[in-house]
């Protein structure tokens, strides 16, 4: 494998992510600190700028930059589509299901308060805290999905050469 | 003219360069990169009038998840537009009259923080003013909570979320949150369903378009029947025209 384009004599980067040493320890070193600003925009975003639906976004960018730099096929190892699949369903219900269980706690769907009857005010706080959880993780994994379905045919096709290689 | 409308100035003229050149570029890498240059250049515009939430989002969905899916739709089909004429008269006349009209609607519209505005003086102070969250005996701010078995820091509102934002999007109008995030789970299922294939119609598909490859251009070396693995890499080899960026994300 040479590091020359063969015509231009341009300096080529190598065509394997193993051997990419800057792109791979980079994006190691990125990715849990874009996780954990991601949590933080989620959990303080009754205090500050942004919420569930920005954290979400953030967090599906790290997981989408692993994609870029190490393939949507080591994307799905790392994050079934199975887990995305029951994750995207599961922010949605338990957005709703925070409103039900107000409902069936005697008080308007969506009532906050009713979490804490004794402190409304805290319950309206884990009302907001829990529905933009709910939002987070339903964005979350709707972009990894469009992500890895904008990509997949490259990927099986990446899948069935490692079958080869490893025949 | 102040300092706000100074830089809002500067910002929106290289937001407007960025959008003639995302035009102009005929590299659809190029396009992309400026779409996301775009967007954060909107969401400094929008961080300059004091619309953190706004400019939030701008940064993080426009100048990150789009770019990101705009370039894995790129790596996925072409690198380059097709050449076009650059000037279409007809697309100039209806865009230029569609923002006609959209600035011809600004001039009803009350000046950029204007104090007098029917926004501040009707909507604000009740949106303000609700009661979402807050407890009505509350005690001003910088004094002690009246429950010391419930404390909370002097500045926090005692409970209330203290950025407004939030309490409209996830309590005053929290039915609408949820049915947004029902439509982004819509989204989600509906790619679901449509574009993601079993793996054994894409294996199908690609062995596919194998043997029509080899119809019309009959390999120079390929004389006896071969076991099938070869041929995949064959596929692979030739079905895209070697332009997976796997180096420039």
């Amino acid at each position: 494998m040479s590091r020359r384009h063969p015509v231009t004599g341009a300096f080529q980067a190598p065509r394997l992510i193993e051997h990419q040493s800057v792109l791979r320890v980079s994006c190691k070193l990125l990715v849990p600190f874009i996780i954990m600003f991601a949590v933080y925009v989620i959990t303080h975003g009754e205090l500050g700028p942004g919420g569930g639906f920005q954290g979400g976004v953030i967090m599906a960018a790290a997981f989408i930059f692993y994609g870029l730099v190490f393939g949507a096929s080591r994307l799905v190892e790392r994050i079934p589509s199975r887990v995305t699949d029951f994750l995207m369903a599961a922010g949605v219900l338990l957005y709703a299901g925070v409103g039900l269980h107000n409902l069936l706690s005697g008080s308007n769907f969506l009532d906050y308060s009713a979490l804490n009857p004794a402190h409304p005010s805290e319950g309206e706080a884990l009302g907001m805290t829990l529905v933009e959880y709910g939002v987070g993780i339903t964005v979350t994994s709707v972009f990894i999905t469009i992500y890895v379905t904008i990509t997949e045919p490259r990927f099986m096709r990446s899948k069935r050469e490692n079958v080869k290689v490893t025949d | 003219m102040n300092e706000v409308l100074i830089l809002d100035v500067l910002l929106l003229t290289l937001a407007l360069v960025a959008a003639v050149a995302i035009v102009r570029v005929r590299s659809l890498l190029a396009a992309t990169m400026l779409s996301g240059i775009y967007s954060l250049l909107m969401a400094l515009v929008w961080s300059n009038m004091h619309a953190l939430d706004v400019g939030f989002t701008e940064a993080a969905v426009g100048a990150g998840a789009t770019t990101v899916l705009l370039l894995g739709t790129i790596s996925a089909t072409g690198r380059l537009s097709r050449r076009t004429p650059s000037l279409d008269l007809r697309a100039a006349a209806v865009v230029l009259f569609t923002g006609g009209l959209l600035i011809y609607g600004t001039l009803d519209m009350p000046d950029f923080g204007d104090p007098h505005a029917p926004i501040h003086q009707h909507r604000v102070p009740k949106l303000l003013a609700q009661q979402v969250g807050k407890v009505p005996g509350r005690p001003p701010l910088g004094m002690d909570p009246p429950d010391p078995a419930h404390p909370h820091p002097r500045d926090d509102f005692n409970g209330h979320v203290p950025n407004t934002v939030t309490s409209l999007l996830a309590a005053y109008r929290g039915f609408d949150t949820m049915f947004e995030t029902a439509v982004i789970f819509t989204a989600g299922i509906s790619l679901v369903l449509l574009l993601r294939r079993r793996a054994d119609d894409i294996v199908e598909a690609w062995d596919e378009r194998e043997r029509e490859r080899d119809v019309q251009t009959p390999r120079p070396v390929a004389p006896v029947p071969q076991p099938p693995t070869r041929s995949y890499t064959a596929v692979g080899a030739s079905a895209e025209p070697d332009d997976a960026p796997k180096g420039e994300t």
